[in-house]
């Protein structure tokens, strides 16, 4: 199968390939074909204005159906459904269930746009977007599109991540992608979708690329979104234009209330720490807890360490093996490396898994449940993140650990203390807060996943005067 | 341009020039200070061992540290002595530079050049402007002399490749974004107010170039590039949307101590580049990177070595921070090319490369 670049809706054939696997090329776009691509943004603006947004969201409705059950253009092929599943996972080594679970939350985010764009816009009408004005509890209200594209630089190991930039098409703003090297299908699936629903083609880019493409695609797009580590992070910094999903660092913080209950939240424990593999940013990769620490780290441990490798067409399977054998075995290395030159950390989960974290099965490598148990708050492990399920508990006074959390994308706080919530609401550490037993990976399509994608696009601004005339 | 050699005399070429090279550059009478020292040292004497060019494995691979911690002049051939020098300076160094000497082994190079593309490629009489790194660098005396043995004059617009690199170190990266805008800025001006028939610059500085204006319709018929990888793609979109298919293209592969590597006519729908060296003045072999005394074979990928050898520099298996694909002879070039260069290792390492 060959995937070429897609610009502005217009198949590209480019000179550069990469050979992903035996059956697979990607044709690479150089930088400066992106530059060039976004000297015509203005006419993928206007197709995507032509359209009223109602619109719009009933082709993303539609799209959502199609993405999940219809055979759809892929290159020079066309992939079904269960072709997807099984090519995204022969890349990605993520199992079936979990590219069909991906699958799901993307369809999920597609047929609830509507929900999903008034979460972000608090409930603005869809109008807006055609007008630019419109009217919010007898108020008028005049927004406006800050950037003419979108430019995302997308992941390999998280396919539902697609789900942020889905709403732009419908706020009118053309998108240019640039997928991540071992998942070209996700985004061009998505992409093929809506132009089958009726989205206009030349609203789409899609450019499979080098680092520094990606770089040039962040950089000249009005606005962008990069998925990455804190060096990504980083490097990003200086750019306003650019919104950078980092590392996650969610936690779960056990509150003094729930000291007593908290067995009957195991579950909620596993499922933050397990889910999608535990290779999300909204997987729980530290539990704070105010006491029990030992008692509390068994429980956990004992349930992750019953969770294991499998086939990846297995219908159970849960853990997902590394196409990349050098990053297993390094992160396997700097977990013993730290566990053994820094004393205060206990790999808990030892005791009770059947052999070595690291292990080889069905023709790939695996990392099994990991929980570490940290006597020192401040252990290199006690605040860190793995593309596996992975995670440490600590012990702490309740009342110190909002002190202690740093940046943290997603916080389960097990409690019903209102003074606490409290607390945690106004903190501005927290980018996603859940109250009460639930898992990290929760989603709320209302709910703006991380940071707000109306805010990064539209500017409101002041309109006064004879409002008639721009109704 | 077809090569009056065939592959047998352009070896027997090469081999006459490494037995005169080595007989100027180890003799008292016309070598340098470095040179006569280093046969002292070594024990041995090249001008006995050193027959044909495949006798230089007895040479190691040149340490191009030697360039930075030695005095140029330490470099002056003694039959060149009293004659006033350019030092010349690599592209993108920081620190202490590597430094070369020369007198007119750049107009030897760029004169061979203009003739291999002939009156038509780059208009006779044409002006030229070059858009890069100027400063100690050998290129900017070099294409000047291009344009002025064309009939035309050069203008200049300087980039200074440290200071971008410095930036791009220091994660400044809206700086050099901002510093290229400058420099294209300048370049801009000076096409549209002067007659400018052909461009010397580097592919990243021609797109954007390009972003700004129609080269065609401003115009430009002759474009050289070079100084950084251009891969099969690249050469694609420069011919097909960067030149829109109307402007002639030559890119090139060199630098302060070779000269420059032309590269051969492509069919149409070919983009890979291959880039012949100046043979016999320099020679290019494509060799393994675990045992730099053996050649790859044909269509692999192996590290460029370059040995130089002119009256004025000796420079014994360098080698280069490229790799390489190594290209049988062409009608051109009746000896090995080597195609598709990139930075060493550019797949297994972070290169900072290309920077203008």
């Amino acid at each position: 199968m060959q995937i070429p670049i897609l610009r502005l809706g217009q198949e590209y054939h480019s000179a550069d390939l990469v050979k992903l696997n035996d059956g697979l090329v990607t044709h690479t776009a150089n930088p400066g074909l992106i530059q060039r691509d976004l000297l015509r943004i203005g006419e993928a603006k206007a197709a995507l204005d032509a359209i009223p947004a109602e619109t719009l969201a009933d082709y993303c409705e539609a799209a959502a159906e199609l993405f999940m059950h219809a055979d759809l253009p892929c290159g020079d092929e066309t992939q079904g459904p269960d072709d997807y599943v099984e090519s995204l996972s022969a890349l990605t080594r993520l199992p079936h269930t979990l590219v069909r679970m991906n699958m799901g939350k993307i369809h999920a985010a597609m047929s609830q746009i509507r929900t999903v764009i008034g979460g972000l816009t608090r409930g603005i009408p869809l109008e807006m977007f055609d007008r630019g004005i419109t009217s919010v509890d007898g108020l008028d209200v005049n927004f406006y599109p800050a950037t003419e594209s979108l430019g995302v630089s997308l992941p390999s190991n998280a396919p539902a991540g697609n789900s942020l930039w889905l709403p732009a098409l419908v706020m009118k703003i053309p998108v240019l992608l640039k997928p991540g090297r071992e998942d070209p299908f996700t985004p061009l699936r998505i992409v093929q979708a809506m132009i089958q629903a009726g989205f206009p083609k030349e609203a789409f880019g899609y450019y499979p690329t080098t680092h520094e493409g990606g770089d040039t695609l962040l950089t000249s797009c009005g606005a962008g979104i990069s998925f990455g580590s804190d060096v990504t992070v980083k490097k990003y910094a200086p750019f306003k234009s650019i919104q950078v999903h980092g590392t996650g660092r969610s936690k779960i913080l056990l509150g003094d209330d729930f000291m007593d209950k908290w067995h009957d939240h195991l579950d909620v424990f596993v499922t933050s720490i397990a889910a999608n593999g535990g290779r999300s940013c909204i997987n729980t990769s530290s539990i704070l807890v105010p006491a029990g620490r030992d008692e509390i780290a068994e429980a956990i441990a004992c349930e992750l360490a019953k969770i294991e490798p499998l086939a990846r067409d297995d219908e159970n399977a849960l853990l997902c093996g590394f196409a990349n054998s050098d990053l297993a075995n390094g992160i396997d290395g700097m977990i013993e490396g730290l566990l053994e030159d820094e004393p205060g950390a206990v790999d808990v989960t030892a005791r009770f898994r059947s052999g070595e974290r690291k292990v080889e099965a069905f023709d790939q490598i695996y990392l099994r449940p990991t929980l570490i148990a940290c006597e020192d708050r401040d252990h290199p492990l006690a605040n860190t993140e793995f593309m596996f399920p992975f995670a440490s508990i600590v012990e702490m006074p309740q009342e110190e650990m909002l002190g202690h959390i740093g940046e943290t994308l997603v916080v389960s706080a097990f409690t019903e203390n209102k003074e606490w919530a409290h607390e945690l609401m106004t903190s501005h550490l927290i980018e996603r807060l859940n109250i009460g037993p639930y898992p990290t990976n929760r989603v709320q399509w209302e709910q703006p996943h991380e940071g707000n994608l109306f805010e990064f696009l539209y500017r409101r601004r002041a309109i006064q005067g004879n409002l008639a005339v721009a109704m | 341009m077809s090569s009056s050699l065939t592959v047998e005399e352009a070896r027997a070429q090469v081999d006459a020039h490494t037995r005169e090279m080595i007989e100027w550059h180890f003799s008292p009478e016309t070598g340098c200070p470095y040179w006569l020292d280093w046969a002292k040292e070594a024990g041995w004497d090249p001008r006995e061992k050193v027959k044909t060019f495949a006798d230089m494995l007895y040479f190691d691979n040149f340490d191009d540290e030697v360039l930075r911690k030695e005095d140029p002049a330490r470099f002056i051939p003694k039959a060149y002595e009293g004659r006033p020098y350019n030092v010349f300076e690599t592209g993108g160094t920081t620190g202490m530079p590597k430094q070369r000497i020369g007198w007119d082994d750049y107009k030897t190079d760029y004169t061979e050049f203009s003739e291999h593309y002939g009156p038509d490629f780059f208009p006779q009489g044409a002006n030229w402007l070059m858009v890069g790194p100027t400063g100690p660098r050998r290129l900017r005396l070099a294409i000047e002399h291009l344009a002025n043995i064309r009939g035309g004059a050069c203008y200049f617009i300087d980039l200074d490749p440290r200071w971008v690199k410095r930036l791009i170190g220091m994660g400044e990266m809206q700086m050099a974004k901002a510093y290229q805008e400058h420099v294209i800025d300048q370049a801009v001006t000076i096409i549209r107010h002067r007659d400018i028939k052909c461009l010397f610059t580097t592919p990243r500085l021609l797109e954007s170039l390009s972003l700004r204006m129609s080269l065609a319709d401003a115009g430009i018929r002759g474009v050289f590039a070079g100084g950084t990888t251009m891969t099969p793609q690249y050469v694609k979109f420069i011919q097909e949307e960067v030149l829109e298919g109307k402007i002639n293209y030559a890119p090139t592969y060199g630098n302060t101590l070779m000269g420059l590597a032309i590269s051969r006519k492509r069919e149409p729908g070919e983009y890979s580049l291959t880039y012949y060296a100046p043979q016999p003045r320099a020679i290019l072999r494509v060799v393994d990177p675990k045992d730099s005394t053996k050649t790859v074979e044909y269509g692999d990928y192996g590290r460029v070595e370059l040995t130089t050898m002119t009256k004025e520099f000796f420079v014994p298996r360098f080698l280069e921070r490229d790799e390489a694909i190594r290209r049988p002879e062409c009608d051109e070039f009746p000896w090995d090319g080597v195609g598709d260069v990139r930075p060493f290792q550019s797949g297994t390492k972070t290169v900072i490369e290309g920077v203008y």
